[in-house]
């Protein structure tokens, strides 16, 4: 059996494009060994900022034959009366690459086996550049030198050898070869691959852990080593952790960690400053005590080896007080200004060019903010903290520190607040109102400042759309979709039943121009999007989604989203199949006939009739929506048995013109309930 | 290192180094700047098939950046030693590599990486993939796959390299500040810059006379304009440029409201997409002189090519 390798060559790959590169070629290269039926043992994937290469074990030596009978025209139609191959016949076996002789004759008709031999493995391979590596697809394309063909970066060499042996092709002027590159710094530029079950090992001499997994666990062991023996506390483990290691693995081919300090002064600046400057701009590992306390160290890596480490280190420590030292004068600074000092200063601060400013835009948010509150009944301090913190909660976007760390936007702005004595809840909301800042991310804690989110999220919607600055495709630049997303979210997390509806058109019509062009039922359908998508992720089945999200009147989402959980939940109950027949059948009938008469008992006809009514009599749409999907969902669930004898008995075209009205009229009321469960119709029932 | 290079030896070294490698040295532009992207021999040269190849020192203006001299990095006015290798070579990263080797920092005893960093300047319609060079820690270079010019897709890719003169001395001197660098035999960079430093921040951000620099802001566009529609695009350009430090001058000033500030961008990136388009005319019409690869003259100007002159009036 033999080995083959593939390997890219690039100049320095984005970090965050490695690892899912590396998963698309060995995707890529699954796909072109099926379609070419040419089995491998084994595929080895393996990537580094450098390269991207496969190893792939136990290769067959050819791929394997294919013989497959094709069945011609029938025999009466396969020659003619003179005994001879008629057209139909000629063109099967033309069609085939084969002739009339090859015929055999069987079932009445005339067969052909064709037969595809096993290609051999060195020629199949020979296409995986054309096949493989220049259909790879990236998130950032780039072109170089007079080339029109795009790549994530520069490809500079390819390796492609069958054990021994090299198989030809080329990308633009790069044709295949043995030689591959080392080390950058500490290897030969010329490092020549004898065999291809030898790359790890050769790349290894060369100074290049080419073995992502290897290389992260490397990484791991040293710089825990490094925490063990100073008795520092290193978390790996978290989210942000896991990132940065993932982000230093892949700007690194030769790992050695190492670690600096910075004077204990710097400990005074908050530690979100510190832990942003060493991780975010440094790409640093940051250190604490066993009580979780900052410590003046940090930990990182360097692409080399331990020589002159010193150097290295240095270099980072000089950089990391500069930033710090930065920060410090900021903090300082910042001090000395007030709350009021930076909000003139958002005056002149542009939300969007088309849109105005953040003034402009924060005074409308607390407009909204005002009306949400109302509607969730807060009292008058929890009115009070709101109004403040809309009055001031973009203000830290004009101090120094987030001038110059824009990610601890919010949460320079809670600290600060606080430091100028506001109070803990219009300082915890002027963070809490970008929350949530990611997909899954948690969204706001206190009411005040989810009631902030959630309008700021709203108004900036409302004045993209209104500004035609729509998310297309998986073009969203603004992040509308996300901040639709966070909407329902916190929405969803609070429990809160407002209806959007009118909110949305009241503030449409009362702002002026700059959301006077924006369509309300379009900003309604982009929201019902996000619950869809919410839903569709966490697993609901499509139809029930489609089903629930339908019929939204006044876009109360979390009633929304809550009646498609309960169509999920009753979806696997033994009787779902009856009551959703049931039920559809009521709602398929009445649009056959439009009345808007009132139900009159006294012209039932039969008792299932009379019961069917009182089961109906007191319920209220209303009402029930109110009190939730799954209160809903018995009410009409309930109703299956009563409409199910009601049909056994009705005929409900009756040839009396006043009872046939009448028992669409009951038709219709029963069906006027129904829509608080959406469009039942759309549920597939298997 | 024990002799610390002075921050003309480094401008003299990489003028060596870089005129070695093929590129002309040119001389800093003599107009009002951004950076050394703005420079014609970068911005303008870039747009078209030639190939060009140029190496220069650009001092480059950004009144916003400037703090009165008090901030030990941020400048008014700084230095960009900016290199443009059009079409990009193979072995670019290691001629730039060799460049630090030839400042006397040596890749061994040092940490350097490649860190994605794509650079964009939405005013000139410029964007292009690349790196911020970390040299242990410190960004040192900026490393620029040009893909678009004036909001033209580009014929052949320049690879620009921009070294922050004032950082790459500050890391080879080791000094706290950039006024404590030294420029040359013995005389400090704060001795030359820090009073320039000051009055030009006080003028930027307190004493600039807006009524003149709206008025100039309209007439160097219009100027433009004017010259843009007679093919005279390099006088063209030059007011293209006052404009862009004009508009800079009363942003810094804070004077420009939100949606004035959005309309002065858009004018100046509709400047700049129009000097381009024009540049490639007027290049084609001389028969781009620089492109002397056969195959490539065809492509762009054989019967089929894409700058084919197809009126044969013109063709003269």
């Amino acid at each position: 059996m033999s080995t083959f390798l593939l390997e890219i060559g690039l100049e320095e790959v984005p970090a965050h494009l490695v690892t899912p590169s590396e998963a698309q070629l060995v995707a890529r290269t699954e796909a072109f060994l099926a379609e070419h039926r040419l089995t491998v043992g084994e595929i080895k994937p393996f990537s580094t900022p450098r390269r991207l290469a496969v190893q792939l074990l136990d290769v067959a030596a050819e791929s394997e034959a294919l013989s497959e009978e094709k069945r011609g025209p029938s025999l009466d139609r396969a020659k003619d009366e003179a005994g001879n191959w008629t057209k139909a016949a000629q063109g099967f076996a033309r069609g085939q690459g084969a002739t009339p002789d090859d015929f055999v004759a069987r079932d009445g008709y005339v067969w052909l086996t064709k037969a595809t031999p096993g290609v051999p493995a060195a020629e199949i391979l020979s296409h995986i550049g054309e096949e493989v590596v220049a259909q790879m697809k990236f998130t950032t394309y780039m072109k170089w030198a007079n080339h029109a063909f795009l790549y994530v970066r520069p490809i500079r060499w390819l390796v492609a050898l069958l054990d021994a042996e090299v198989i030809d092709f080329n990308i633009l002027e790069v044709s295949t070869n043995r030689v591959t590159r080392g080390h950058r710094f500490l290897s030969d530029e010329n490092v020549v691959i004898d065999n291809a079950n030898a790359y790890a090992e050769t790349l290894k001499a060369a100074f290049v852990l080419a073995d992502a997994d290897e290389r992260r666990a490397t990484i791991r062991k040293q710089l825990s080593t490094i925490a063990q023996d100073n008795g520092w506390v290193l978390q790996l483990d978290s989210d942000k952790s896991q990132d940065l290691l993932e982000e230093v693995n892949n700007i690194v081919e030769w790992p050695t960690a190492f670690t600096g300090g910075f004077d204990e002064k710097y400990l005074a600046v908050p530690d979100e400053v510190l832990m942003t400057s060493m991780r975010e701009h440094q790409r640093f590992f940051y250190v604490t005590d066993e009580a979780g306390h900052l410590l003046p160290h940090f930990l990182s890596v360097r692409n080399g080896d331990a020589a002159h480490l010193d150097n290295v280190i240095a270099g980072n420590e000089k950089v990391l007080v500069a930033r710090l030292e930065d920060a410090a004068f900021f903090y300082h600074e910042d001090q000395q200004k007030t709350i009021a000092d930076s909000m003139a200063k958002v005056e002149k601060l542009v939300f969007h060019e088309k849109i105005g400013s953040v003034y402009e835009h924060m005074q409308r948010v607390g407009q909204l903010a005002a009306v949400l509150a109302d509607q969730l009944q807060f009292n008058a301090t929890q009115k009070a903290d709101l109004a403040r913190a809309a009055e001031i909660y973009k203000f830290d976007l004009m101090t120094g520190m987030v001038g110059e760390f824009d990610e601890l936007q919010g949460v320079m702005g809670e600290h600060y607040a606080k430091l100028f004595g506001e109070n803990a809840a219009v300082a915890a909301a002027v963070k809490e109102h970008y929350m949530p800042t990611s997909a899954t991310g948690d969204v706001a804690q206190s009411d005040v400042g989810a009631v902030l989110a959630i309008a700021d999220k709203l108004d900036t919607i409302v004045t993209f759309f209104s500004a035609d600055l729509v998310p297309s495709g998986s073009n969203d630049p603004y992040g509308l979709r996300r901040a639709a997303t966070g909407i329902v979210r916190t929405l969803q997390e609070k429990q809160w039943r407002v209806a959007l509806t009118p909110i949305i058109a009241d503030f449409i019509a009362h702002t002026g121009a700059v959301t006077s062009q924006a369509d309300q039922a379009e900003i309604g359908r982009f929201i019902l999007d996000r619950v869809r998508k919410l839903a569709l992720d966490a697993g609901v089945r499509q139809d029930l989604v489609a089903a629930g999200t339908v019929n939204v009147v006044n876009l109360d989402v979390v009633y929304i989203a809550q009646r498609v959980q309960t169509l999920a939940q009753h979806a696997t109950d033994d009787n779902f199949r009856e009551v959703i027949e049931a039920l559809t059948r009521v709602a398929r009938l009445a649009v056959k006939f439009d009345t808007d008469a009132k139900v009159d008992p006294a012209l039932f006809e039969n008792a299932a009739e009379t019961a069917l009514y009182e089961a109906t009599q007191s319920l209220d749409l209303h009402t029930l929506v109110l009190s939730g999907s799954e209160a809903m969902y018995q009410a009409l669930a309930n109703l299956q048995a009563p409409i199910a004898a009601y049909f056994d008995v009705t005929m409900v075209n009756a040839a009396d013109e006043a009872v046939k009205t009448n028992r669409y009229a009951q038709l219709h009321m029963i069906n006027h309930l129904l829509v608080g469960l959406g469009d039942l119709e759309k549920i597939v029932i298997k | 290192m024990t002799d610390k290079l002075s921050l003309q030896d480094i401008i003299l070294t990489l003028q060596q180094y870089w005129a070695k490698q093929g590129a002309n040295l040119m001389q800093a532009y003599d107009n009002e700047v951004g950076a050394g992207t703005q420079s014609p021999y970068t911005f303008l040269r870039a747009n078209g098939p030639e190939p060009w190849h140029a190496a220069y020192v650009q001092p480059s203006r950004r009144p916003a950046d400037g703090r009165y001299g008090d901030n030990p990095n941020r400048l008014f006015q700084h230095h960009q030693f900016q290199v443009v290798m059009k079409p990009s070579p193979v072995n670019i990263q290691e001629l730039y590599l060799g460049s630090l080797e030839a400042l006397g920092i040596k890749p061994l005893e040092h940490d350097i990486r490649f860190v994605e960093d794509n650079w964009e300047n939405p005013s000139m319609g410029a964007a292009g993939i690349g790196w911020e060079v970390w040299l242990d820690g410190m960004e040192v270079t900026q490393f620029t796959y040009f893909q678009q010019v004036g909001g033209i897709e580009v014929d052949s890719v320049t690879a620009e390299v921009t070294y922050g003169l004032e950082r790459l001395a500050s890391y080879i001197q080791d000094v706290p500040t950039v006024y404590d660098l030294e420029w040359g035999n013995g005389v400090l960079y704060g001795d030359i810059f820090k009073e320039p430093e000051f009055e030009h921040s006080t003028y930027a951000f307190e004493a600039s006379d807006q009524e003149m620099l709206l008025r100039h802001f309209d007439e160097f566009e219009a100027e433009a304009t004017r010259l843009l529609g007679l093919g005279l695009v390099h006088p063209a350009y030059d007011y293209i440029l006052k404009s862009s430090h004009t508009f800079n001058l009363l942003d810094a000033r804070g004077t420009v409201s939100v949606t004035e500030r959005a309309g002065y961008l858009h004018r100046i990136r509709t400047m700049a997409r129009q000097v381009s388009k024009v540049f490639i005319e007027e290049r084609a019409k001389l028969g781009f002189p620089l492109l002397k690869d056969a195959e490539l003259r065809d492509k762009y100007l054989g019967d089929n090519g894409k700058y084919a002159v197809k009126d044969a009036e013109n063709a003269r």
